[in-house]
This record gives C-alpha cells, structure tokens and sequence, in this order.
C-alpha cells in the first residue's frame, strides 16, 4: 500500500504518517471539531464539508458522560441533590429544584411560603447568572473578547450574591426536600437592589457594544435560522424555542414554586435566528432582574428565620437545631433526611432552567434509595439542532450557531 | 381550569382518540400514563401527535428487572396549544426483558425522539426498529456494550446507610 | 548516529545533531542561560483550550476581569501547538481521555499540567463512576488542586505554584538541554486511553 493519498478511490483507508486517512466521496472533506477547539470545548461536531459548506453535521456527544442517572440508583435521596448539581454547576438551584419537587411530590409535601421564595430568589440569581456566561461564550466564539470580558466581570456580581445567600460560589445545594438550607441574609435586599440598577445599566451598554455592533450584526442576522415549525418538530427548549416565536416557559405554562404569584414577561421573538436567541437572554435578565426585586420586597415583609423547613422535618428536630437556625440563619439537615423513605409511586416534574425545560422522572420503590431517576437537560435537547439546522450553513457560521446555541456539555452529557 | 380538570378531560379526549389501542391509564403524580401494546405503538403515536401532542419530552425506559419487563415510555406534550402544554403524558409500552428486545422507534413521528431513543438503546441494549441512525451517543461503544443502565449493571457504592 | 562521531568532548561541525547538541549543553548549563529560559517560561504557562469539564466554569472565572489570571503571563490559546499547559478541569471521562492524550502529545515540550478539581484527584463525587479515567493515569500531572469546584482564587494560586517548581527545579533549562525531563519519568498510559475508537 503506498503512503500517500495518491489514488485513493472513495471508502479507502490508509495508514499516512501513522493516522488513518479515509477517502469518502469525491470532493467531500470530513472535519472533526472538537473536543479541543475554540471555545467552550467537551464535544465534537463531525461536519462534512462540500468547499465550504457543510452537508452534514453528525453531533458527538458524550465527552462529559459521568453517569449522573446510574449513580442516583445507588444513593440515598438527599446525597443526589449534589450529584444532579454537577451537570450544570453555574445554574445549580434551577438544575435541582426540579428534582427536589419530584420527591415533594411523591412525599406529598410543600415547602412553606418563604422557602417558596427563596428558592425563586436563587433560581432567577442563577438565570441571570447562566445567561451571562452563555453570552461571554458566545463572544469568544465570535472572537469578541470584549463581550467575554464584561459578561464574566458582571456574573460575578451575581455569583457573590448567590455565594453570601447560599455560602458556595456555584455548588449551592440550596433546595432541599422540604424547604432550604439557609434565610437570607441581612442586607441581602438592598444588594439585590443595587445589583439590578447596575445590571440594567450594563444590558445598556451591551446592546451598543455587541448586539447593536454592525459586525456582530451582520455575522448572526439570518444566521442559523429556526423556523417556528422546525423548532417545535426538534423539541427545542428554551430561549432557543422562544427566539423562533413560540411561547412556552414552564414558568408560566405550570407555575412552579410562587412563579403565579409575581408579574413578569416571557420575551418571544419571531425570527428565530442567531441574533434573536442573543436578544432573548438579554431580555430575560431585565425580566429576572424584576422577579428578584420583587421576591426580596416580598421576603422583606415575611418574619424572619421561620419557614425555611417544612413542619414534617422540622417538628423532630431537637433543640440545638432550631438554636442554629436562630444564632446563623441556616438549616442543619436532620439525621432523618440521610434515612430519608420516599412512598412508593412516579413522579414527573419539569422546570425553567437557564437554558430551557429540564424534566425529572423519579421513581421510588419506597427504599433509602430511588429505583430509577430519568433527567432530561435542555442542553440535550438543544443538541438535536446541529444536526438538523447546520447542514446548507458554511463553515464559518458554525461558531455563529453553536454559540448562540448556549449550549453546555456537561449538561447535554449528564 | 384547575390542572386536574384539564388532566380528566385531555385523558378523555385521549380514549375517544385512541379507542381500543388503550391497554390501560395510570395517573401517577404530575403525569398520565396510557399503556398500549407494542405493535399499536407508531399508530397510537401519530393519533396523538394528531391531536396536538408535538413533542417528545423524554424518552423513559425502566428496567424492571423482577417482572423480567421494560417500561419505554415517551412523555410527550405540546408547545403549540397552551391548553395541552400544561398536561404531560406518557404513551408507554412493556416489553419483554431480552438482550435484544424490540420495539418499533417513534422518530418517524416525533423526530425529538431522535437522540433520545439512540440513548436508551445504548443504555439498555433496546432496539428501535426503524430508527434511521441507530447506534451509541454518549458512550464509547465498548462501555455502551455493558448496557450500564440495565438493573443487573451494578456500581460499587461506599456508604454507610446501606440496606 | 555513525560510529565514527561517537567520540565524547569533540564537535563535528559537519554533523548538525551533534553541534547543535553540544551548543544546547553549553548554553543552557554552563552559561545558565537556562536559568533564564526557566523564568520566561515561567511567565508565560499559556493552557490549551480543552474543557473536560463542568470545573471550566471557574476557569472561564480565573480569567474573566475579576480575578484576571492573565497579570500571570497566563493566556489559554486555541492551538495546541502553540500552548505548554494542560489545565484539566474536572472529570476526565473515557471519551474525553482520548482527547486529552491527544492533545497532550501534540503540545511541544517543555509541557506541564494541572488537575483542577476533587474528580481529577481521585474521582470525587463520581468516584465510582463506570465512565470517568483518573487524569494521571494519562498524562503527568505536576499540580493538583482540591475543591468541587476549586474557587479561581485556588487556581491562579496552582499557576504561582507551577511558576515556582519551575523556577526552583530548574525544570525547563534542563527539559531543553537533556531533552528529557529531569525530575520525573515519561508517563506513558497503561491502557492506551484511545482504543475505543481504533477498534
């Protein structure tokens, strides 16, 4: 065999300079994108190229595989909160609240009315939080370092604010089954306040440096276009679903926790393209920036350092634990919740994460452990785009349309 | 409308749509599963993407190992009618426990089934007859061969509230 | 090498590899121009661009304006070829460990790594995880850092680190002159982590 590509006939493989090259069709080029690459990395896109427009796209997956849904069989319930967290580390409450709610639902139990509240407190945190990291992404894959810069600089303030409620930058662990680990903080109102005056400020100053830039303009206008019906046909989720003008947020479709209780807008635009799905998370946070400012005037009203647990759990806790939860303002997880029993039955419950609908099925057969815990992750379902959507897109557009995407692989791979 | 009126009349309209296809209906916390035999599965399937159910949410199998069975159920919903979006149903199937066990693949009809069922195929070993592209997603084929998910895969577990 | 150029302390200036060989050794040893090397290769540790896991949140954190780990000569690049760190972030999972040799043996030596996170120690929460490598069983790791996820703040403190084995072993001067490396052996993989996908 000779060792060179010389006379290759189409579905051959050699052995050149020790890798192995394989012809597949006559001008056809096959690229490998990925795992390492520009960006945010962890998957791989294999595209086939005609010159320089890709044919085919073939998603990948699985590089950030950790066995999320194997693993939860073999642990007790409440030691699964952190391992669900894992898969999406920078939008932690949103990820697990709706397991949480799931096995809520199978004790048949509600968190009180202030736990209810902050665990929306969080979430939002946590939306606005997600949002910025996908947008500073976005702009290193167009090669725009300022809007790397910016949106990481200013997540940080939200990620100080979810630090000093919750004590972890990102693995908060918040929600628990029956209520949360800790009240809010004195003086944590006012730094909401200010936060969101200074985040509007900067959603300003985004808009005149990146989505209003000509540049980015004209690399996303048209770009990697959803059509309403294509959108609904893939499963889409998300601001990706509400940039191609369909209007479903879990929020509103089945308010969870207190969502029906506080006013707020779901942005929906209609264009579906690169530039609507960037436009849709900038409107976003000006809507979670409502909720928060709402949920801490609301929580201001409540009496302090009462309801973070429900009465079921709370009732048994001895008298050290309530001394705690008086002198620091934070829950000690009772000794029943590692023995925790769950009733035997299924539960399905979904919510609004960042970056759209995630779904828990859990199904308990009233052991320590449950028997089976299903987790679908918006960003799986997102992934279904690149095949579908990519293909008759040039190259060049790729960073263009997985950036906007926001995709996140270790919550696509679980 | 409260969400359980909603749930009683969607489950109503969904046995006049089905008819005899429904072996059975459970209403389990937060979703309504309807049992139909697995030949019946691509028909019931189209009569319920004809009645406004677009989506496929998850792609769910269970192995239940005892009763030698798995349940592959799709819980499916809408985007397009706000009604029917506050209602998830799980059109679900039993069968038998094989290492090559069958059933007819729904990507014909919800092509957001796609990715998940090369998922549960790679998972639990479950062949969807019919998928257009069937082969492991997230694994490497060699792990995707010890069919992890399945019961009888087991990991080692270090803890000290063990049964 | 001929036989005939065997013959220790003599310069054939008509052999290239040998010069070139001789010239490395008296440069680097006896000039200490190494001790120079080492300091600029200190400052300039630029990580390849390969996420392995959800720990690049934090990486991504280290180098955004608050925490700004660019002061240390630090820049992560898209090249492999062009970069002289590995910054493992995280779980290292079977697929990805393929990737991550790869990309090691495509960076230039004198190269260094650092594992980021409790999974990259021993697995952490995943630790009995069907699907997930430990990091150096594929590739030498000189820094580990602990934490779930470690705070950028114990990132930037793995850099000064690196910096500081770097300058205090004389590592690079003498990577280059011996061109191998002095302090620890070449970590080949047991398994090779890629035979997945030769088949």
């Amino acid at each position: 065999m000779s060792s060179d590509v010389r006379g290759m006939s189409v579905g051959e493989t050699r052995r050149i300079h020790g890798l192995e090259v394989k012809k597949i069709a006559r001008d056809l080029y096959e690229v490998f994108i990925g795992p390492q690459h520009p960006g945010s990395g962890h998957m791989r896109i294999i595209v086939r190229l005609d010159g320089d427009v890709i044919v085919e796209a073939d998603p990948d997956l699985g590089y950030v595989h950790r066995t999320v849904e194997k693993l939860s069989e073999g642990r007790q319930w409440i030691k699964i909160i952190p391992l669900i967290e894992r898969m999406a580390i920078l939008d932690a409450c949103n990820v697990t609240l709706p397991y949480v709610e799931a096995v809520e639902k199978l004790l048949g139990i509600e968190p009180p009315e202030r736990a209810k509240f902050l665990r929306v407190l969080l979430c939002e945190i946590n939306r606005i939080a997600s949002h910025l990291y996908g947008m500073g992404i976005f702009g290193v894959f167009l090669g725009h370092s300022t809007m790397y810069m910016w949106p990481f600089g200013d997540r940080e303030v939200f990620v100080e604010l979810a630090e000093w409620l919750t004590g972890a930058r990102l693995t908060h662990s918040y929600p628990v089954p029956g209520g949360v680990r800790r009240d809010m903080p004195e003086g944590f109102a006012d730094a909401v306040r200010k936060a969101a005056r200074y985040m509007r400020k900067r959603l300003e100053e985004y808009r005149k440096i990146f989505l209003d830039n000509p540049v980015i303009r004209r690399r996303l206008e048209g770009v990697g276009v959803i059509p309403k019906k294509l959108a609904i046909e893939l499963g889409i989720v998300g601001p990706n679903l509400r940039a191609s003008g369909v209007r479903y947020d879990v929020r509103i479709v089945e308010p969870y926790e207190v969502y029906d209780e506080l006013e707020f807008e779901v942005p929906v635009f209609e264009e579906g393209d690169a530039l609507a799905r960037a436009w849709v998370r900038v409107e976003e946070i000006k809507q979670s920036l409502n909720i928060i400012e709402q949920v801490v005037e609301r929580l201001e009203k409540m009496p302090k350092g009462e309801g973070l647990m429900h009465d079921r759990f709370w009732a048994k806790a001895p008298p050290l634990f309530k001394q705690v939860l008086q002198k620091e303002g934070r829950v000690k997880l009772m000794p029943i919740m590692a023995m925790l029993r769950v009733p035997k039955g299924r539960a399905f419950a979904r919510a609004e994460a960042g970056r759209g609908e995630i779904i828990y099925y859990v199904e308990s057969d009233g052991g320590i452990t449950p028997y089976r815990v299903r987790v679908v992750t918006p960003s799986f379902k997102n992934a279904i785009v690149f095949k579908h959507v990519l293909p008759g897109h040039r190259l060049a557009d790729l960073p263009a349309i997985y950036g906007s995407i926001d995709y996140f692989p270790p919550e696509a791979d679980r | 409308m409260s969400n359980s009126n909603i749930t009683q009349e969607v489950v109503e309209r969904i046995k006049s749509t089905l008819g005899d296809l429904v072996k059975g209906i459970e209403e389990h916390k937060g979703f309504v599963t309807v049992y139909v035999d697995p030949e019946n599965l691509v028909k019931a399937a189209s009569l319920l993407k004809s009645m406004g159910f677009d989506h496929v949410k998850s792609v769910t199998v269970v192995d239940r190992i005892k009763e030698k069975v798995f349940h592959v159920g799709y819980h499916v919903s809408s985007f397009s009618d706000p009604e029917l979006a506050k209602v998830v149903v799980e059109l679900a199937t039993i069968i038998s426990r094989e290492d090559d066990a069958k059933v007819p693949s729904l990507t014909g009809v919800w092509t957001s089934a796609e990715f998940q069922e090369r998922e549960a195929y790679e998972f639990f070993g479950i062949i969807f007859e019919g998928h257009p592209d069937l082969r492991p997603i997230l694994l490497a084929p060699d792990v995707a061969e010890k069919r992890p998910l399945r019961k009888d895969f087991v990991v080692k577990e270090e803890g000290i509230y063990r049964e | 090498m001929p036989g005939s150029q065997k013959a220790k302390g003599r310069v054939y200036v008509g052999n290239v590899d040998v010069a070139a060989k001789r010239a490395r050794e008296i440069l680097m040893k006896k000039a200490k121009v190494g001790k120079l090397v080492d300091w600029a290769t200190a400052f300039s540790l630029w990580p390849v661009h390969l996420t392995t896991s959800c720990c690049g949140c934090e990486f991504a954190a280290t180098w955004s304006p608050r925490f700004d780990a660019e002061r240390y000569g630090a820049l992560p690049w898209v090249g492999a070829r062009q970069t002289n760190m590995i910054l493992i972030e995280g779980t290292v999972t079977r697929k990805m460990a393929c990737a991550l040799r790869v990309t090691w043996e495509q960076m230039p030596y004198p190269k260094f790594a650092i594992a980021m996170g409790a999974c990259a120690l021993d697995g952490g929460i995943f630790y009995n995880s069907y699907n997930i490598v430990r990091p150096w069983e594929v590739i030498p790791v000189d820094v580990f850092i602990p934490g779930c996820p470690p705070r950028p703040e114990a990132v930037a403190r793995a850099i000064l680190e690196l910096q500081r084995i770097i300058r205090e072993k004389d590592l690079v001067g003498s990577w280059i002159a011996e061109g191998k490396r002095p302090d620890k052996p070449i970590v080949k993989p047991k398994e090779d982590p890629c035979a997945w996908w030769r088949g």
